[in-house]
């Protein structure tokens, strides 16, 4: 009774081995070079020849001048993408607050005169610490900053935020929010 | 709570109710042995693995023969992806140059992952070789949720009979569930997701300029980002399909090349419950009563709709700790909003709270953002859905023989209070079945419990706390919780990759798969023998709306009293914290 079962045992781990171990993810992997090669790779954004980042990873911002991004608590940087990971703070750990309110003496500190509240998810950090978004509120909170540091019209760059919302999927689906990366590109565009 | 993300969560209800019946009826074709539209693609494929593998296709086995063909087939699973994890830097398809794993760590993840666990305690981009990802995690996520339809069907099969021996063949029911049902449905999903953007190749990392120099902790400027690439859609697609949860990238399905974009975040929530939500129908099908199939599906959504609206309340409702004259936490067309610690702003909040209880309902453990950071409110409801001992919806076929055992349960309660002999779908429900559905129900609860409680009295189990407080002791009892119920998921501040936790986790998967699957069988084993007890009037109806509320009250009764205590030490304790 012990030995009949040992053959089909290692067979079927076998054959479902080079089964769905290795035909499935090659099939895979072919028709996903075939149909959606930029996607399968990547999403790299590439300008003039050179690749400039992957629309799908964040990217760290310090400068006045550029939107910043969500906080991240990869390491040993921030926005790290061969180590993804969220703070796994709890809701009332001191750390969390610590982190938060250095964000917000950040922002104020480089935009002294700005008084709205700041979008939350402006202070708080990313699940995978990789998130390419902010919110549509959190870009709009940053347009003063930026006007002033760059010395362009904060109607030029609404409009440049509005051009870089993507809205929800169907109108239903997700979160409307702003691709960071194409949004500081496409300011050093402009000027 | 927003109009919009409710009419997300109603909209995903709705897409899922829409595609039970039709897979429902697809599934109980493929283990009833019928002709399906894929037969002509897959028939020769699967008559050459029985040639191989020297199955006979009419062979019958009992349960005992049964039992164990699938211990020993998971066994020998459980070593090789042990050997393969020790033995990586040997191999090819490595091109970032990865070491072999610690042992203790490659047990638990051989454990995990032939569980259907795939809890993980490794970091998937810096620990494992592509090698190691397909040919030994990707394939456990194939056959070890293939390995639970299996043991559900045999079940069924024991129901559906009378006054027989024999329950079916582990192998044939094993080898459809993944030729008909899995790979095909992997397939589809695997190129959807990558239409959004998830990565499939084969290529090292690459590393781009950034656009803005930065530094790092030791103050040094980096100039480059390093982009982690892999095989990752094929095994992400099986990942939610088949209850597994374990990502390809530490950061899961919150890491944007694991789940893009707000539409690929529905495929894979909606794949989250799929097959279990369907597998109810086809049970109906199979033991020929399909309104017992609806009233399981019934009790499962009204104890799920409920916890959902609960935890996105909770979500959305925000940190009150925070400053609200500095930090705007209002929920707007523009700004998600709530508590965003620890999720993605393509998600928001409805998203990521409806996924965390999908996917700890269903014993996926797959997470869309942090539950470690969820508010008090929202991890305890995390928590609770699994305490139900992963009956509604639960793992592909475990959650469903999980609850068919509560059914048998409130049929034997509601016999004994009315004083009628106890009988469910034509079997008599006697000694036998009740010693081994009270064993299944209370092996769970006493697992983890006791680890939690080891956990909490040694130093090794509290040095890998993270949040200090009430909130600690919720990181150990989530770590138990989740292994113990083949879950997944994680508060994952807690420090878990070292000998402690990887080994009495591992113990925890363990006892938490086999030692329910085993008794699961023999109560089959003795229903299929029984004769056929016709209906008559003394027959309790199991279909009426009474019925399934009677179901959920014995199903929250026994599931969750037994973690009261424990619930009120940790995130009840804190969610008082927090109000205060």
């Amino acid at each position: 009774m012990l030995l009949k079962p040992l053959r089909p045992a290692l067979v079927l781990l076998i054959i479902m081995t080079i089964l769905t171990g290795i035909i499935y993810p090659f099939i895979i992997t072919g028709l996903a070079q075939l149909c959606f090669p930029a996607k399968a790779n990547g999403s790299f954004m590439i300008n003039k020849g050179k690749v400039i980042g992957s629309e799908l990873i964040g990217q760290k911002f310090i400068s006045p001048k550029y939107f910043w991004t969500r906080l991240s608590a990869t390491s040993p940087l921030p926005y790290n993408a061969t180590a993804s990971t969220g703070s796994n703070y709890g809701p009332l750990n001191p750390a969390l607050l610590k982190a938060v309110t250095k964000r917000i003496d950040d922002l104020k500190g480089m935009d002294s005169l700005n008084n709205k509240p700041i979008p939350v998810d402006l202070v708080t950090s990313s699940s995978s610490g990789l998130d390419p978004h902010i919110s549509v509120a959190s870009a709009q909170y940053q347009v003063p900053r930026i006007a002033r540091s760059r010395g362009i019209g904060e109607k030029q760059i609404q409009l440049l935020i509005e051009k870089y919302t993507e809205g929800r999927t169907l109108g239903i689906l997700g979160e409307p929010r702003v691709n960071v990366l194409k949004l500081n590109y496409a300011l050093d565009e402009f000027k | 709570m927003t109009a919009n993300g409710i009419f997300q969560i109603i909209l995903y209800l709705f897409v899922l109710l829409l595609t039970v019946k039709p897979l429902g009826l697809f599934m109980a074709k493929v283990f009833q042995r019928e002709r399906t539209f894929l037969d002509p693609i897959f028939g020769p494929v699967e008559r050459l693995i029985y040639r191989i593998a020297g199955i006979n296709p009419d062979d019958e086995m009992d349960w005992k023969q049964n039992a164990i063909a699938m211990l020993i087939f998971n066994f020998f699973g459980l070593i090789i992806v042990y050997a393969i994890q020790r033995l990586q830097q040997f191999f090819f398809l490595n091109p970032q140059g990865m070491s072999a794993v610690s042992p203790d760590s490659s047990f638990n993840t051989a454990v995990s992952f032939t569980s259907n666990t795939n809890w993980q305690g490794y970091s998937g981009e810096m620990t494992m070789s592509y090698l190691t990802q397909m040919l030994a995690l990707t394939v456990q996520n194939f056959v070890s949720s293939a390995t639970g339809i299996a043991i559900l069907v045999l079940f069924i099969r024991g129901l559906a009979r009378h006054s027989a021996t024999t329950l079916g063949n582990f192998w044939i029911d094993m080898t459809r569930s993944i030729l008909y049902i899995l790979l095909p449905l992997s397939i589809v999903l695997a190129l959807l997701l990558i239409s959004q953007g998830v990565v499939q190749n084969y290529s090292p990392s690459v590393e781009i300029p950034l656009l803005e120099p930065t530094r790092d902790v030791s103050g040094t400027t980096v100039t480059n980002q390093v982009i982690v690439m892999g095989p990752a859609a094929s095994q992400i697609a099986i990942k939610q399909l088949g209850t597994n949860g374990g990502g390809f990238f530490n950061g899961n399905s919150a890491h944007p090349f694991e789940n893009p974009t707000p539409l690929s975040n529905f495929l894979e929530m909606l794949s989250i419950l799929l097959v279990a939500a369907a597998l109810c129908y086809t049970y109906g099908v199979m033991v020929k009563d399909t309104r017992q199939g609806w009233a399981i599906l019934a009790a499962m959504l009204i104890i799920f709709i409920p916890v959902v609206f609960c935890t996105y309340n909770a979500e959305i409702s925000g940190n009150p700790k925070l400053s609200a004259s500095a930090i705007d936490q209002k929920t707007s067309d523009i700004n998600p909003g709530g508590n965003m610690e620890g999720k993605e702003v393509r998600f928001g909040i409805a998203n990521s709270a409806l996924w965390a209880i999908a996917t700890t309902s269903a014993s996926n453990g797959s997470v869309n953002s942090m539950h470690d950071s969820f508010t008090p409110i929202g991890g305890l409801a995390a928590l609770v859905m699994m305490h139900l001992g992963e009956v509604v919806f639960g793992g592909v076929g475990s959650g469903l023989y999980g609850i068919v055992i509560f059914v048998i349960v409130a049929v034997f309660v509601a016999g004994l209070l009315v004083g009628r002999t106890p009988e469910y779908l034509g079997h008599k429900i006697e000694t036998y079945e009740m010693k081994m559905a009270s064993l299944l129900i209370l092996i769970m609860p006493l697992t983890v419990l006791f680890l939690t409680a080891l956990a909490v009295i040694t130093t090794a189990g509290k040095a890998a706390v993270f949040n200090t407080g009430p909130h600690g002791l919720s990181e150990i009892l989530y770590a138990f919780t989740s292994q113990g119920n083949n879950n997944g998921s994680a508060f994952a501040g807690l420090s878990v990759n070292n000998p402690f936790y990887n080994v009495t986790g591992g113990i925890a998967m363990l006892i938490g798969r086999y030692w329910l699957a085993v008794p699961t069988l023999a109560l089959a084993g003795s229903l299929v023998r029984k004769k056929l007890v016709p209906p008559s009037e003394g027959t309790l109806p199991i279909h009426t709306p009474l019925f399934i509320f009677w179901l959920i009250a014995i199903i929250i009764i026994v599931g969750v009293l037994n973690f009261l205590p424990a619930l009120a030490l940790g995130p009840l304790v804190e969610h008082l914290l927090m109000v205060q």
